[in-house]
């Protein structure tokens, strides 16, 4: 248990449950983005440095916002007195317990061997850009052809009818 | 002048000799980062004396003139005003992303100078995947920028913030695919590895250096790059956002005082973090322009400081002189131009490249009749397209009866 | 730091997530949760990049560079759908979002 990693875990773990329970919408997306550059520090500990920083770029600046987005596009005047939790909320966190319980119990009593203190792999960007245009070339055209469909049906998704109002957006 | 040119780092070695063994690599990091944190914000003040006066003389008139000789102590007078001004925070607004945002920002822009080289061994840190690192933390300039609208609590606030943000979204593509045809050519995200690709020069006794600007790909994305970097730091003529006359300075409205100013200096220190990238990417980094030997007496973080000097003097001419985009005008220029200009740019590396081992007589001018080809058709293609969608008829005057 | 630490870790992030998509009443914040959800899993895979049995070196990282895409664009399509849903139902609280005749 190094500091580092107790640090960067709590920050995490923080944010992550202010996120989920926080009265504020634009909170938890603040708090959401806080949880992400923790975990984009905690793949920089175990070594992963071009995943960390695509994370920052990807997650932080563009999933978050586009959240941050969605929540002033839509915002609704819900009476306030209204609890933020849904009617079954105690039992859901019940059962998100027995999952963790679960879970736990399934890491620690699992044969998985650790390599022990093996140092990170050595991975370098040109060896990524290696694999993708080499083993990984036809995820890499599949998840070209997904973000062009996804963006595409998100425009059109969220685009106003034209008999609307007569333009688009 | 080898010792000129290193004095940074033997200062640092011989400074870290005399720290205990303990503490060497938090002495260390503070000795990196100090530098940077003196430097940039004494740069940042001169900049704006410099560019009250020059956006003066261009306007035909004299900049501020009264404080010191030529209006040289300015920037004490704003610091002292600034400082001593009233922190006033609205009522309703949201007390802590209030406080963060200036924060929040000036560490962004803070955190993107520790891996640009600034002179020959002179680098913060050395990132394997430091352009990355460089577009990453930028991203939090973004978000910094809504949280500073949003939580102001006032409409123009967040609508300005919200054109920001659609703003730097928008041009953040074709700055990234500029830097993209860099990496291209260089086969490495390593800033250091980017200036150690440009040294040298070609044509007649190396008198035309090796810098990518001087290439057919590197002259047009050093210019889509410059462009998208004003627009990523709001800058005139991209600063619709937080123009005074437009949107009542936009998502600043709310901040006064010491925040003001840190978003002031946050914002300015962004242009001189996207103008070192410039430098490092396209315009040779710390090497000289030419081989002769007086240019070796000028140590390379001087060459560094100089380049980086010329574009702040670009911008401030920039904002001079053209005027202000609407928002329309801007996101039509970014989607529709920036970004297939920014595309073809990446085809023609790749071309450029390609043609390398060509060695035929007469295939340098090819190459270069082929790129030049290939970067002359779209543009003007696509200029003709965006100004013949313009529905302007002819001019009509209204006057008074 | 054992392997262990690491994946209770992921583990619990992993439950915050779906305890934030089975309680909250806002669409919005159902999706906030699973991205973490996701990031959790992608945290998951570099755990067993670094600590794990090492068949080949690219593996983990690769696949975590395609997951943070498909998270993207999953998250982008999501919320068009709570705006276009938005704009029907003038909310966005899923306990009132209860009718399929539109």
């Amino acid at each position: 248990m190094d500091a580092p990693f107790l640090i960067a875990a709590v920050l995490t773990l923080l944010s992550a449950i202010a996120a989920i329970s926080l009265r504020n919408v634009v909170h938890c997306a603040l708090c959401l983005t806080l949880t992400f550059l923790g975990l984009a520090t905690l793949y920089l500990q175990l070594g992963a440095q071009f995943v960390g920083l695509t994370q920052i770029v990807v997650n932080v600046g563009a999933v978050a916002i586009v959240i941050v987005f969605a929540i002033l596009l839509t915002r609704s005047s819900d009476n306030p007195g209204e609890s933020r939790f849904n009617k079954g909320a105690i039992w859901a966190g019940l059962i998100c317990a027995a999952v963790f319980a679960t879970l736990v119990v399934a890491i620690n009593t699992s044969y998985v061997s650790m390599k022990s203190g093996a140092p990170a792999p050595p991975l370098t960007v040109e060896k990524i850009g290696h694999e993708l245009m080499g083993r990984y070339v036809l995820p890499l055209e599949a998840i070209a052809l997904l973000l062009t469909a996804a963006l595409i049906g998100a425009v059109i998704i969220a685009m106003k009818e034209s008999n609307e109002k007569g333009g688009g957006q | 002048m080898q010792q000129l040119d290193q004095i940074f780092v033997t200062l640092k070695a011989w400074a870290l000799g005399h720290v205990p063994e303990p503490l060497q690599v938090p002495a260390s990091i503070v000795m990196s980062i100090a530098p940077i944190m003196l430097v940039f914000p004494g740069i940042f003040a001169l900049t704006t004396v410099a560019e009250r006066k020059l956006l003066g003389r261009i306007q035909n008139r004299l900049g501020p003139n009264r404080v010191g000789p030529f209006g040289f102590l300015q920037w004490a007078a704003d610091g002292l005003k600034t400082i001593t001004k009233e922190d006033v925070v609205p009522r309703n607004a949201d007390k802590v992303v209030h406080f963060l945002a200036p924060v929040v920002l000036l560490v962004s822009a803070l955190l993107a100078y520790s891996v640009i080289p600034f002179g020959r061994n002179m680098y913060a840190i050395d990132i394997d995947a430091g352009i990355l690192f460089f577009f990453a933390v930028g991203a939090g300039t973004e978000l910094a920028v809504f949280m500073a609208g949003w939580s102001s609590r006032n409409k123009y606030a967040l609508l300005g913030a919200m054109r920001a943000i659609a703003q730097m979204i928008s041009y953040e593509l074709p700055l990234l695919l500029a830097a993209l045809a860099v990496v291209m050519a260089t086969g490495s995200l390593n800033p250091n590895d980017m200036v150690a690709a440009q040294e040298g020069g070609r044509g007649w006794g190396a008198i035309v250096p090796n810098w990518f600007v001087f290439t057919p790909w590197g002259f047009v994305g050093c210019i889509l790059f410059l462009i998208a970097a004003a627009a990523e730091s709001n800058r005139s003529p991209f600063d619709l956002p937080e123009a005074e006359s437009e949107i009542i300075a936009g998502y600043f409205v709310e901040y006064s005082g010491m925040k003001f100013a840190t978003f002031f200096l946050a914002e300015y220190l962004g242009l001189f973090v996207i103008s070192s990238m410039c430098v490092v990417l396209f315009l040779g980094g710390w090497h000289a322009p030419f081989p002769f030997f007086w240019c070796d007496w000028i140590p390379s973080w001087a060459w560094f400081l100089s380049k980086l000097a010329c574009i702040v003097l670009l911008y401030i001419w920039m904002r001079g002189t053209l005027p202000r985009l609407r928002i329309d005008q801007l996101m039509n220029f970014a989607w529709k131009f920036m970004l297939p200009m920014a595309l073809i740019n990446l085809v023609v590396v790749a071309v450029w490249k390609y043609t390398r081992p060509w060695d035929y007589f007469g295939a340098e001018l090819v190459r270069w009749l082929l790129c030049v080809g290939l970067l002359a058709l779209p543009y003007l293609l696509l200029g003709r397209n965006l100004l013949s969608n313009r529905k302007w008829g002819p001019r009509t005057y209204r006057y008074a009866s | 730091m054992t392997l262990e630490t690491w994946l209770v870790f992921s583990a619990a992030l992993f439950c915050v997530g779906l305890c934030g998509a089975l309680i909250r009443r806002n669409a919005i914040i159902v999706l906030l949760s699973i991205e973490l959800m996701l990031n959790a899993a992608n945290l998951n895979f570099i755990i067993f990049w670094r600590y794990g049995v090492n068949a080949d070196a690219a593996s983990g990282v690769m696949m975590v560079i395609f997951s943070i895409g498909i998270a993207a664009a999953e998250a982008a399509v999501g919320l068009a759908l709570v705006i276009a849903v938005y704009r029907h139902f003038k909310t966005v609280n899923l306990d009132r979002i209860d009718s399929m005749k539109g």
